[in-house]
């Protein structure tokens, strides 16, 4: 049995595209079992995110069934097929492995390191799996691929550092403030960075918001936005020493804050500090801002550099992580050979051939006089029970032949008589996590 | 036995340090904890070997420059397990160890003399005033070593240089912070040790205050440390300011110990 994907991705088609072809959760039952009635095709799971578009499925005919699917993909979104070829990409076997692999660890996102699609996979096999679209070999192959991106997200710092500039505010501020959690945030000027900017520190527990503007309507629906307080903007400096944080973004063609209005405010305050990030150009606050004790100021530029240094980061770690996918690959890729109906057979000849020959030996060893003979006797004689017992299940097994009755057997077989290889139990990952 | 457990302390800090200081260039949370663990069976080495050369000459040993920078050693590694603990902050580690480890070396490179104590510190004035000092010299040992890493992180901040170190060291406010109450600590217990050193210098001498070395340098000490602590209370003195105060407090609390000799004792 070989596993296959097909679909494409924000590396081979622009969102028009990809927009044309995504399946929608709320319609998801009628494709997935149109998906597996595909001749050739046994299980089936379907991934749509605004990224990508993939389908994972089995099969004993690679390219019948590559071929099934991408004409599957075109019919159903009444699509032709000549202009979705382009944008498609398909792999099987141990490529296949490793693609699914690096999706879920997030390796093939637009953002490396980026958390959601792990969480996005898990629901599509989640619907995959209320269908009863997938079978024994996705079930284990999707749960194995939960377990490497885990693996992944521990093991590595591919997802520790903010890589947007307004997370990366926060990040900085923390630096210099400690807990944020008593911190008051002010807005000057209505910028949509500063907005961003704004709700990333609430969500990281920031106290209250203040907002001003020239106009002042706009910095009172802002305020309101915010569960805050609104500034008139001539009042700016009444005002400014009760806030830690202050972004400015106005675009006012000259400075507004200077290092003396900030020597006064950080005066007030008893020379707590005070953390500015300027997102304006041309700048707002006055770079000497930065020399006011107690005042630490940044532009956008520096937040630039956070944000390029952390993805320079990510990038490091994603070596890392394509390290712990090559092991991953091989252990996983070993149970799937083990999965066939020979190897399957041959296993299960070996442990009742051992079981045979132990207990013939401890039965001969412990008599004292053997008449002529019965020792070669003994052997023919339980090598017949054996085969015998095993000429059933192995005909069985050698008639079930394609499709997904095969699979069961052979997963029963390798339990029932303990014959995994390759993967251990505890691989196994809850889809709750 | 106190030769096998100052040895088995002199190792484990030295393990400990090395740990310590990995952690600015390595982030492993196995590191770190093997860091503190290290430390903390130190920590108790020590503690045995102290009171076990304590049994032996049958006192405190504080009186001699060994015993003394061993006791120093010893307080600085339990404030800082202290703040480790509450602060989260294990960067601290890589900054004060390696000044309560090179404080060991030296004095288990020094010889201590098993010589009788004099009768002028038998008395328990001398002993209170002492635990009282050390355990303040511990609490501004932390503070200097959070001005630095302090001073660091702000010039990393100002000249914009995120690199690995300024993701390493904690925010500023934790460190203000963290200063701050070595210094609400530290104080008052250094008040009290130089006002139970006076009192014990009248019984032993008729005396309170001599004047000597010693005296006129720790009163400075505690003028430098009350200015500090009088600034942060009223004008709101922090951040830069305080740590290159701190800073300076604690080399003249070095200048004092080191330097100073009682008139009245040596």
């Amino acid at each position: 049995m070989n596993i296959i994907v097909v679909g494409l991705s924000h590396r081979t088609a622009t969102v028009e595209i990809r927009e044309k072809v995504a399946f929608s959760p709320n319609l998801i039952e009628k494709p997935l079992r149109t998906l597996v009635s595909l001749e050739g095709i046994v299980e089936g799971v379907i991934v749509s995110t605004c990224n990508r578009v993939e389908i994972y499925a089995t099969t004993r005919d690679i390219a019948g069934g590559i071929a099934r699917i991408k004409r599957f993909m075109a019919d159903h979104h009444r699509i032709p097929l000549e202009s979705l070829e382009p944008h498609l990409y398909s792999y099987h076997s141990e490529a296949a492995i490793r693609h699914v692999f690096r999706v879920a660890s997030s390796l093939d996102s637009m953002v490396i390191g980026e958390p959601q699609i792990l969480g996005q996979i898990k629901t599509s096999y989640g619907y995959a799996a209320e269908y009863k679209s997938s079978g024994i070999i996705l079930n284990r192959f999707l749960h194995k691929a939960f377990s490497v991106a885990k693996r992944v997200r521990t093991e590595t710092k591919i997802a520790s550092s903010a890589v947007s500039v307004a997370f990366a505010a926060v990040e900085l501020a923390k630096k210099v403030l400690g807990d944020l959690s008593d911190k008051t945030v002010m807005l000057v000027g209505a910028g949509e960075m500063c907005e961003l900017a704004a709700k990333h520190f609430i969500n990281s527990g920031a106290k209250g918001v203040m907002v001003t503007n020239r106009t002042f309507e706009r910095a009172e629906r802002l305020a309101d936005e915010f569960k805050g307080e609104a500034v008139p903007f001539e009042e700016l400096f009444q005002h400014l020493h009760r806030a830690d944080i202050v972004l400015s973004s106005t675009g006012a063609p000259h400075v507004i804050i200077t290092p003396k209005d900030v020597t006064d405010v950080v005066k007030r305050r008893k020379f707590r500090p005070m953390f500015f990030i300027d997102i304006a150009v041309p700048r707002d606050i006055d770079p000497k801002v930065d020399d006011v004790d107690g005042a630490f100021l940044f532009t956008v530029d520096d937040l630039q550099e956070i944000v390029q240094a952390n993805l320079a980061q990510r990038n490091r770690e994603a070596e890392k992580a394509e390290e712990i996918i090559d092991q991953e690959i091989g252990q996983f890729y070993k149970w799937l050979s083990s999965l066939g109906v020979t190897p399957t057979i041959v296993a299960l000849r070996s442990r009742f051939d051992e079981i045979r020959r132990t207990e013939l030996e401890k039965t001969i060893s412990g008599w004292k006089e053997l008449p002529p003979d019965s020792e070669k006797r003994l052997e023919a004689l339980t090598m017949a029970i054996m085969n015998k017992l095993l000429h059933a299940p192995t005909t069985a097994l050698k008639q079930a032949g394609q499709g997904g009755r095969v699979d069961l057997y052979v997963d029963a077989l390798r339990q029932l008589f303990d014959l995994q290889t390759g993967l251990q139990d505890d691989d196994e990952l809850e889809l709750e996590e | 036995m106190t030769h096998f457990f100052f040895s088995l302390t002199l190792g484990l800090y030295v393990c400990a340090t090395a740990a310590y200081l990995g952690c600015l260039f390595k982030v492993s949370t196995k590191l770190t904890q093997w860091a503190t663990r290290l430390l903390g069976i130190g920590f108790i080495a020590h503690i045995l070997s102290t009171i076990h050369l304590a049994n032996q000459v049958k006192h405190l040993p504080l009186t001699d420059m060994q015993g003394a920078l061993s006791f120093f050693s010893l307080m600085i590694i339990g404030a800082f397990l202290f703040f480790e603990r509450k602060y989260k902050v294990t960067t601290l580690g890589s900054f004060v160890t390696p000044v309560a480890l090179l404080m060991l070396i030296v004095s288990s490179a020094l010889h201590g003399g098993a010589r009788q104590l004099p009768p002028i510190l038998q008395s328990n004035w001398f002993w209170f005033h002492a635990l009282l000092a050390f355990a303040s010299y511990a609490a501004f040992a932390i503070a200097c070593g959070v001005a630095v890493m302090y001073l660091l992180q702000r010039s990393l901040l100002k000249k914009k240089h995120f690199n690995g170190l300024f993701q390493k060291l904690p925010p500023l406010e934790t460190l203000d912070e963290i200063s701050y109450r070595c210094l609400a600590i530290g104080f008052p217990l250094l008040t009290v040790a130089i006002i139970s050193g006076a009192i014990w210098s009248e019984k032993a001498i008729g005396n309170y205050w001599e004047w000597d070395p010693k005296q006129t340098w720790s009163l400075i000490t505690w003028l430098i440390y009350a200015a500090l602590l009088h600034g942060r209370l009223t004008i709101g003195w922090r951040g830069k300011r305080a740590a290159i105060l701190s800073i300076i407090g604690f080399v003249v609390l070095l200048v004092t110990f080191f330097g100073m000799k009682h008139s009245i004792t040596w």
